[in-house]
């Protein structure tokens, strides 16, 4: 397992039955995947879509219905088409469980930075900023370092931020985190990885839970 | 002139009023879109005629001229909250000059902004957004301009047609009165002025899944 997978499949544990969840590009959306069985999750689609179905087979792809990352999606029984505005009023609103996003860095009071790099990266913040400040419980879901190797949990943000103290959980192929008022908490480790690797590969001081768990991804 | 194109990505595009506005070869141009299109379509081929003067979206990170052109200061290009840009379109069909939402703050997006505290949580004033002109894509419409959406084709479209001074469509299908079950009918024709039914539609899909991409 990668990883990628481990990180996606260690969300979907997370998931329980009848939230109504948020999956940002990218990485969060393969968490879809791995929902546990028996467990009914609604996943939103803030270009007006609500209960994502999965992917659909080359002669079911419609380019009228895509998910927010533009890929071709499939509806379910029970799913549901609205406006964009609508789907930012339950975003918004405060109707969404858990909201998971990627980030280029998050920092130890839980700042997030995920939509650009000045003078190197025109994107946007798309639904990101909406999405965090909507009260949703937020975790991001992301590799533990760039592909350069820096750091990407961090004291202070040094790119524009998305939000400022949103950031819940983050889970990388190294552990879980949960951002406290103390500081960034390690309270899962992925199987083989040291606390002396998890400390040297983060930028930020890391405190660990008294009962530190194996990360499992199941 | 500011105009609204409603879309989300290349799905629910008006692509034959972009044809058609390349056509006329308009310029100066001040766009209202989710997005910008892709390097080759959509609003991208706008962007690739010079029409573009300024633009305000949520997110373009599927076109490379226009990433160029805004790190070489050539295009003025405004990104907010996509769920703020849906509301500013939705109060400026409705009437509502301004609202107080939190998504932005303490980022890039509340410089210059009003903000207010509301039961101990800050919020930035935004403003209502109108056009001159809004174009925008509808599965089928009647003589009245009633308009029903396919799946999710649908996204800004609604909004754009009630925030405009002209509002312009661009469906698959016309149909006669009485044809559309008025509990379906989601922009009621009021907001309408003018329908067009597209020659044809090439809806390119934008993007698939990695997993498939991978598979020979």
């Amino acid at each position: 397992m990668n990883g990628k997978e481990l990180i996606a499949r260690r969300v979907a544990r997370e998931l329980r039955d009848g939230f109504y969840v948020n999956l940002g590009i990218g990485l969060p959306t393969t968490v879809a995947a791995y929902v546990p069985d028996g467990i009914e999750v609604i996943l939103q689609s803030e270009n007006g879509l609500l209960g994502i179905g999965p992917p659909p087979s080359a002669e079911q792809e419609d380019p009228d219905l895509i998910n927010a990352g533009k890929q071709p999606v499939t509806i379910l029984h029970g799913s549901s088409f609205f406006g964009s505005d609508q789907a930012f009023a339950m975003i918004r609103g405060g109707h969404m469980d858990v909201s998971i996003l990627g980030a280029m860095q998050v920092s130890s009071q839980g700042d997030l930075a995920n939509w650009t790099i000045p003078g190197k990266m025109v994107k946007g913040m798309g639904g990101a900023m909406d999405l965090v400040a909507s009260g949703a419980r937020v975790i991001v879901a992301m590799e533990h370092n760039a592909k350069d190797g820096a750091f990407k949990i961090v004291e202070e943000c040094s790119l524009p931020l998305t939000g400022v103290r949103v950031v819940n959980d983050i889970v990388t192929e190294l552990g879980w985190f949960h951002i406290s008022r103390e500081g960034i908490v390690l309270e899962e480790i992925a199987e083989g990885v040291t606390r002396e690797e998890v400390e040297k590969r983060t930028g930020c001081h890391l405190l660990f839970a008294q009962q530190l768990r194996p990360m499992l991804p199941f | 002139m500011t105009v609204m194109l409603g879309g989300f990505g290349l799905c629910g595009i008006p692509e034959n009023l972009i044809a058609a506005l390349i056509r006329k070869g308009v310029k100066g141009l001040h766009t209202i879109s989710n997005n910008m299109g892709v390097d080759g379509f959509g609003m991208g081929l706008m962007l690739e005629a010079g029409m573009i003067a300024s633009h305000i979206g949520s997110y373009v990170g599927e076109n490379r001229l226009l990433e160029r052109l805004v790190i070489a200061g050539e295009l003025d290009l405004t990104l907010i909250p996509q769920g703020t840009l849906a509301e500013r379109i939705r109060a400026g069909g409705a009437g509502i000059p301004a609202f107080y939402v939190p998504a932005g703050v303490g980022t890039v997006v509340a410089e210059g902004k009003e903000t207010r505290e509301f039961d101990g949580k800050t919020y930035l004033m935004e403003r209502a957004l109108r056009a001159d002109v809004s174009l925008i894509k509808a599965w089928k419409a009647d003589r009245h301009g009633n308009l029903v959406f396919r799946k999710t084709a649908r996204n800004f479209n609604p909004a754009m047609a009630t925030a405009a001074e002209l509002t312009i469509v661009e469906v698959e299908e016309f149909v006669e009165l009485g044809e559309l079950d008025p509990d379906d009918i989601v922009t009621p024709g009021i907001y309408v002025d003018r329908v067009v039914v597209g020659a044809e539609f090439q809806k390119p899909i934008e993007s698939r899944f990695i997993q498939e991409r991978a598979q020979p």
